[in-house]
């Protein structure tokens, strides 16, 4: 600071220096506080899930995620079923949103004229904000149906053999509420992906195209890996919400907490059974058993999204080989 | 014109601050979706009779009404099932006073079922919902309906159960109904507002259970007989104790009321009652009240509505579709009114 008094233009500058460092340390400081908080809030959240749920964890241990009686009379409590339901829907509607996104994804940032393509992506992102309890009213009235005079009769005239599509259909089912939601989770498929592969360089276009590829291989062999990482993240933010889908799943599944081998039977999901119980259970041991689901469905979603990072290393290690 | 409009506002804000302080008083209760309608009503009309007295409610659910009466977040709750024991010793221990019970209303569950070809409305023996509840009645033609239907042509298809998937006071009646009929019920499954079903599926909602019974060919649910007489829908008719099949009605519903032996503390369930008119498959619903309120002018005011409630209060039950208490109930319970004290 001395130094400053002695030569004026040489102090002007510093000053300016240090208010922009001070900016910088400002945002610094501002933005910190914002990624703090998220990883404040969660951590609160899973001290709260623990603390309400210490009755129930207390008394089942490890058995609650283990066996699969729920019981509220006997007060005996088992998530096996709650847990089944839930990832067998969440994948299971990965399993049928995630190509057809994806393709549609290609279509609309690589194919289509741009104004059609803004076009639909508006729509696409309409349909990304209708509330769940439309999709489940939809589902309920319009698809079961659907489902129960088309679709599934056709399932099990050719893969009826198959365990998986065995057993009666009573319309809500397993598969009804996968179907219900890969349509609910398609929107964010598409309209991530077709950012992340908008954002892909035109030179990377253009050298692929200048070295004799089609269109076609251009589009599935440069522009979508180079994109990956980006429609990985979508599928992450799609199976996200699928996991955590109560109002729209809890009308379709059935809401049966038995593990059976077939899509078609009913089940239920662990957001589902929080839902429907919540508001009238009357026991503490039922109250800290729910609350214990949720944590539970906290850590189921922490593993499915730890394991699919993992096989994008593993996949993007094979290919940089 | 926009200066004119916010300088109203605020005052009516300010306005509305201030009341409390002129002799405003409000009240609030937390608890079952049941009787929502019926209490909305009277403390809507309450409200208009005493102008400076305003009652809240918060229907969250019974369970949720129980919690916050005992922990005293709320002046009364609400319940759709009584109190149990443990809970009763639980308000006892956090509160240091009692908490009494004051049914309100009754209200009853009906069996629907879509049975494709069969327009009539079907006669259940308490076995007969019991074995088909369990999962050992398993088709429509099963002699233990049939014998109660002669003249109906049962087909003999598979039997689709549908029960309410989330927890309900609905559910609570119906269960209970069945324990008391059924031993095997009571010690496998016996009762509660949720229950680990032995068969069936699950309907959110009485709207939930309604839809997924219209959907499904051969299906059987229960729901309210509110929502079923709103709806249009026709359901069975139940055997009473007595040996007659009695049609859910709000008067049946009421004599099941009057039948039943009412203890002091009016916790009672009053399934399966004596009465050859008696509907077999009804419930009261109270509203759960302090013995002791530290507040004397909310003491007054409590008091005062459970006597209008009890007077005028039950003639407006029937447009709304809820069974009245029996005259008997009711001036027991003007009696038991007395109960609640000021703190001294």
């Amino acid at each position: 600071m001395s130094a400053a008094s002695t030569a004026l233009p040489r102090s002007r500058v510093s000053a300016l220096a240090d208010k922009l460092r001070a900016g910088d340390q400002l945002a610094y400081a501002l933005t910190l506080v914002c990624a703090a908080s998220i990883f404040l809030v969660t951590c609160l959240l899973v001290y709260q899930l623990w603390l309400g749920s210490a009755l129930s964890r207390h008394k089942f241990g490890w058995n609650f995620i283990l066996t699969s009686t729920w019981d509220p009379v006997q007060e005996n409590f088992g998530a096996v079923p709650f847990m089944f339901g839930t990832v067998v829907t969440s994948l299971l509607s990965l399993l049928i949103s995630v190509p057809i996104g994806l393709g549609a994804a290609i279509f609309l940032a690589e194919m289509a004229l741009p104004r059609i393509s803004d076009l639909l992506t508006f729509l696409i992102e309409l349909l990304a904000a209708v509330p769940s309890v439309i999709y489940g009213l939809l589902g309920r009235f319009l698809l079961v149906p659907i489902l129960e005079s088309a679709v599934v009769p056709a399932i099990k005239g050719v893969l009826g053999f198959l365990p998986i599509f065995s057993g009666t259909f009573y319309g809500v089912s397993l598969f009804s509420a996968s179907v219900v939601l890969s349509v609910m989770i398609v929107p964010f498929i598409i309209s991530v992906s077709r950012e992340v592969l908008l954002a892909v360089p035109v030179d990377q276009r253009e050298a692929a195209l200048s070295l004799g590829a089609t269109k076609w291989e251009t589009t599935w062999q440069v522009v979508v890996p180079f994109a990956k990482r980006g429609i990985f993240g979508s599928i992450f933010l799609a199976l996200a919400r699928a996991l955590g889908e109560t109002m729209a799943v809890t009308m379709v599944v059935g809401n049966t907490p038995k593990v059976q081998t077939s899509l078609l039977a009913p089940g239920y999901s662990i957001a589902a059974v929080i839902a429907n119980e919540f508001t009238e259970a009357t026991s503490d041991l039922h109250i800290s058993a729910l609350v214990e689901l949720g944590l539970v469905l906290f850590a189921i979603t922490i593993i499915i999204n730890g394991l699919a990072r993992l096989l994008i290393l593993t996949t993007g290690a094979r290919v940089a080989k | 014109m926009t200066r004119m409009r916010t300088f109203v506002t605020i005052a009516a804000a300010l306005a509305i601050l201030a009341l409390p302080a002129f002799g405003q008083m409000s009240l609030t209760g937390a608890g079952a979706t049941f009787p929502y309608p019926m209490y909305s009503k009277w403390f809507d009309e309450y409200h208009k009779l005493h102008p400076s007295l305003e009652i809240n409610y918060q229907s969250i659910g019974s369970g949720g009404g129980i919690r916050q009466v005992t922990e005293g977040t709320v002046d009364f709750g609400a319940t759709d099932g009584p109190m149990t024991e443990e809970q009763l010793k639980a308000f006892h221990d956090k509160r240091g006073c009692g908490v009494l019970h004051f049914p309100t209303v009754l209200g009853a569950d009906v069996p629907v079922y879509n049975i494709p070809g069969v327009a009539t409305d079907l006669n259940f023996t308490p076995e007969a919902l019991a074995g088909i509840f369990l999962g050992k009645i398993t088709k429509w033609n099963d002699p233990e309906i049939a014998k109660a239907n002669p003249k109906v042509k049962l087909p003999g298809t598979d039997i689709i159960v549908v029960h309410r998937s989330d927890g309900s006071g609905t559910t609570y009646v119906w269960v209970d109904y069945l324990s008391k009929v059924s031993s095997e019920w009571q010690t496998k499954v016996g009762k509660g507002t949720s229950v680990n079903w032995p068969v069936g599926l699950g309907g959110k909602g009485n709207e939930g259970v309604a839809g997924q019974v219209k959907q499904s060919a051969n299906s059987i649910g229960y729901v309210e007989l509110i929502y079923a007489a709103q709806n249009k829908m026709s359901f069975g008719r139940v055997r009473n104790s007595s040996g007659a099949f009695v049609q859910a009605s709000l008067a049946s519903v009421t004599a099941a009321a009057a039948g039943a032996e009412m203890p002091d503390d009016f916790r009672v369930s009053i399934t399966n009652p004596p009465g050859k008119n008696a509907y077999p498959i009804a419930s009261f619903t109270w509203l759960l009240v302090p013995e002791e309120i530290a507040d004397k002018q909310k003491r007054d005011a409590i008091t005062g509505f459970l006597h209008w409630m009890l007077g005028p209060g039950q003639k407006m039950t029937e447009a709304l579709e809820y069974a009245p208490l029996p005259k008997a109930v009711v001036s027991k319970e003007e009696k038991a009114i007395s109960k609640i004290h000021a703190k001294s």
